[in-house]
């Protein structure tokens, strides 16, 4: 046969099967478009988790079954290697899981799409959950879902290498200048003082700490471009170029905490994960952590939170809401806060865990002053932008890249 | 391989053997699409299916919940794509930023991998060399082992205290923060002849949202490590088919030509190499499509960082499509991808299918062929 003959013939071939194809597909899909059916009785409910290690799942998996026999129900938890992938596809495919993770940075995607049940009022004592863990959940004033646990960011210091570079617990910084001046003293030792991560989400403390902030508190103007933002860059830029600070990846690291651990800088700044992480990977490192050295106007901190999401296509909602009540009990989240190391985020429950864990005191009291991540839908790749921009901090100018996030995120919230 | 072009192409010109249909054809006719039936339903199925779908969710504004097939999907029409190349913002300036780091990328991946794999494979052919299969099995070992596992390795080997800067520190050089690095190597050339700062002339403007500057960066130096990954990984396998190639090379030829007097070069330039014209279009290709495609050493290393340097078309629409719920712009760029792989593919064929005809040299070893066959 020639070429151009078995060419046709194929081409004809892949038409049809494709319109045959398409025509089968067409009613293949579960288009269900209001609230998915609901059934009572007995459930079984996914629960599809992004989990930090072997620990978090073990500690899930035993509160999922420990609630599916109290009430009859069965709990199956899945640990996802990519939560964020993982959701995606199976929301797109129609048959999402009952209940999942939902990072407070992503809240507002799946909020806005319509992914997630509003049920976060049907918890009993939703009140009792921290201000700004609640402001993090809520989209278009409602709270959609529970907060599972929250981080905040404090100051970690290396006792040992403090002493060594001359320093007392009298030089402690708590404020910028003190923070410069202990660097400086430091640096004179010939060490790296500070490793800061290079995202907003390190850096963005310090503009916390100026009283400026990337969106407004409605989470629909963009106000990166302020005198507070401007003098918070300015500040760490040049902590980067007098060698004050360092990214992680200049010091070798892949994060803040690892370059502490193995002693490569006096200082950093990141959340309570780090003591797990020390503990397991540097049992040896001697630190203390106090609150982070407070801006010119005042004290300001990040916070990072994941809640129990239920899909708005759940069979089983009113068993899942039963579930994360129970995962979301100051008791329950107590038992998590010994397993895993988080916080737990209902204020009830405070100073039994602050009894429990004294050392974490600077990580709760920021809760007190915490600003959440960016609340608004579309973000992520303005956001990554942002990071961008401050990776090259040192040689920029953070002008324009206050003024490119304004311009990016004006864009994506469409609002110019 | 070489020995079928040619006849082939001596017996062209000639007759044309055009097959006419007769009445007993049509039989043959029909047995054959049963034959290629169920070819076409699994490709048609897993393929071409899947691509129409994709295309049309990259003309609506989908945002992953539910079907794309219904009529709740907003269909948006062209704007996913003009929002690449039309409309100034962030969407056109990360893509061209992709493209940008592409192009260098393949500009110095491609011609680096066949050179490399075109000398392996003149080593390990020849015939007085000792313990080829070790070699050949020694060179082809980076090909079969899972590019996750590599890339992780190639971590470690340009950590800032790691293999390359330990060798490059005992040449008494400093070695860059290689991952950390997000300078262009222009820029760090530019650099060396005294151009630190852009001139304005250069910053003013540029095509497609990124200015002449940017467009002029060149490599980051965290694209060069993944660059240099790459080429050791792909040249196993395109060794392998330069190997190939190469054994299909008659030794006969080269013989006639050591008589003739032709140096050692000689042979090479105008006997080995006219021979291996298809497998260097093979190899040229598949080079291509595949640095195109880059994204599971992306995905591992560096994740599009420093500064958005290795970021490449198909890791931006992998993070369009999954981590910013932006399906059709994701769609979008594969597409955008497709056409240009495309496009040069069609570009090289074009450019080695004349170098063929115009060769001057060409009829002193055509006429020599038939007599082996």
């Amino acid at each position: 046969m020639a070429p151009h003959t078995i060419a046709r013939a194929a081409v004809a071939g892949f038409a049809a099967v494709a319109l045959l194809g398409s025509a089968a597909c067409g009613s293949g899909f579960d288009d269900s478009s209001g609230d998915a059916a609901q059934s009572s009785g007995p459930a079984s409910l996914q629960i599809l988790i992004g989990s930090s290690g072997e620990a978090e799942t073990k500690a899930v998996q035993e509160a999922a079954a420990k609630w599916a026999t109290s009430s009859g129900n069965t709990a199956t938890v899945t640990p996802a290697q990519d939560l964020t992938q993982q959701l995606g596809q199976a929301l797109a495919g129609g048959t999402p899981p009952d209940v999942f993770y939902v990072d407070a940075a992503q809240f507002a995607d799946y909020a806005s799409v319509g992914a997630l049940e509003p049920y976060g009022d049907k918890i009993s004592n939703s009140g009792d959950f921290y201000e700004s863990l609640r402001t993090a959940f809520t989209y278009d004033g409602k709270l959609y879902c529970a907060p599972k646990d929250f981080s905040t960011l404090a100051l970690q210091i290396n006792t040992d290498l403090w002493a060594k570079a001359g320093l007392t617990d009298a030089d402690v910084p708590t404020t910028w200048e003190q923070l410069t001046a202990a660097a400086q003293k430091i640096k004179a030792k010939g060490q790296v003082p500070l490793a800061l991560g290079d995202t907003r989400d390190r850096i963005g403390a310090f503009m916390v700490q100026n009283g400026g902030w990337l969106l407004s508190k409605d989470g629909k103007q963009p106000t990166a471009d302020t005198p507070e933002n401007l003098a918070a860059l300015q500040y760490i830029r040049t902590m980067l170029t007098t060698g004050l600070a360092k990214y992680p990846k200049q010091l070798d690291a892949g994060w803040s905490g690892e370059a502490f651990g193995r002693g490569k800088a006096v200082m950093t700044i990141e959340g309570n994960w780090i003591t797990g992480a020390l503990k397991n990977d540097f049992p040896n490192v001697k630190y203390k952590v106090v609150a982070l050295p407070a801006g010119p106007k005042g004290q300001g901190t990040l916070s990072f939170t994941q809640c129990w999401g239920i899909a708005a296509k759940s069979r089983y909602k009113d068993q899942a809401i039963k579930f994360v009540e129970a995962m979301t009990s100051g008791e329950q989240q107590l038992i998590f806060a010994k397993a895993v190391g988080v916080m737990p985020s209902r204020q009830s429950v405070r100073d039994q865990y602050t009894a429990a864990n004294p050392e974490d005191k600077p990580f709760i009291d920021g809760a007190a002053y915490a600003q959440g991540p960016v609340n608004a839908p579309k973000m992520d790749s303005v956001l990554k932008d942002f990071d961008t921009g401050l990776q090259g901090l040192a040689n920029g100018d953070p002008k324009t890249v206050l003024q490119n996030f304004d311009k990016n995120a004006k864009a994506a919230l469409g609002t110019s | 391989m070489a020995t079928e072009t040619l006849t082939a192409a001596a017996t062209a010109p000639g007759a044309s053997p055009r097959r006419r249909r007769g009445g007993t054809r049509s039989n043959e006719n029909l047995a054959g699409w049963l034959f290629v039936a169920p070819v076409i339903a699994i490709l048609g199925l897993f393929l071409l299916l899947p691509i129409l779908m994709a295309f049309w969710v990259s003309l609506t504004d989908w945002n992953g919940q539910g079907s794309p097939f219904t009529g709740d999907v907003p269909f948006v029409g062209a704007h996913n794509y003009t929002r690449l190349f039309t409309e100034d913002g962030l969407a056109r300036r990360d893509f061209m930023t992709s493209i940008r780091n592409n192009i260098y990328y393949v500009a110095i991946v491609v011609p680096a991998q066949t050179a490399l794999a075109l000398g392996l494979a003149l080593v390990v052919n020849n015939r007085m060399l000792k313990g080829k299969s070790f070699f050949r099995s020694a060179f082809y070992f980076p090909s079969v082992t899972s590019s996750v596992a590599i890339s992780v390795v190639f971590l470690f080997l340009f950590a800032n205290s790691g293999a390359v800067n330990a060798l490059l520190g005992f040449f008494g050089i400093d070695g860059p923060e290689w991952f950390a690095d997000s300078r262009g190597v222009l820029h760090l050339l530019f650099g060396v002849v005294g151009v630190d700062s852009p001139p304005a002339a250069l910053t003013g403007g540029g095509p497609l949202g990124l200015s002449w500057w940017d467009w002029l960066a060149g490599p980051s130096v965290a694209m060069i490590s993944i660059i240099t990954l790459v080429v050791w990984t792909t040249s196993g396998t395109f060794m392998l088919m330069f190997l190939a190639g190469l054994q299909n090379v008659p030794v006969a030829l080269d013989e006639a030509s050591t008589l003739d007097g032709a140096s050692r070069w000689q042979r090479f330039r105008h006997v080995t190499l006219p021979l291996l014209r298809p497998t260097t279009f093979l190899v040229l290709t598949l080079g291509t499509i595949g640095s195109w495609q880059v994204f599971d050493q992306v995905y591992v290393m560096s994740q599009g960082d420093p500064a958005k340097t290795t970021l490449t078309p198909a890791y931006l629409s992998y993070r369009t499509a999954f981590r910013d719920f932006d399906y059709g712009s994701g769609a979008a760029i594969s597409f955008v991808l497709f056409l240009i792989i495309i496009v040069l593919t069609l570009i090289q064929r074009r450019v080695l299918a004349e170098r063929d005809t115009d060769r001057p040299r060409r009829g002193w070893w055509r006429r020599r062929v038939p007599e082996r066959s």
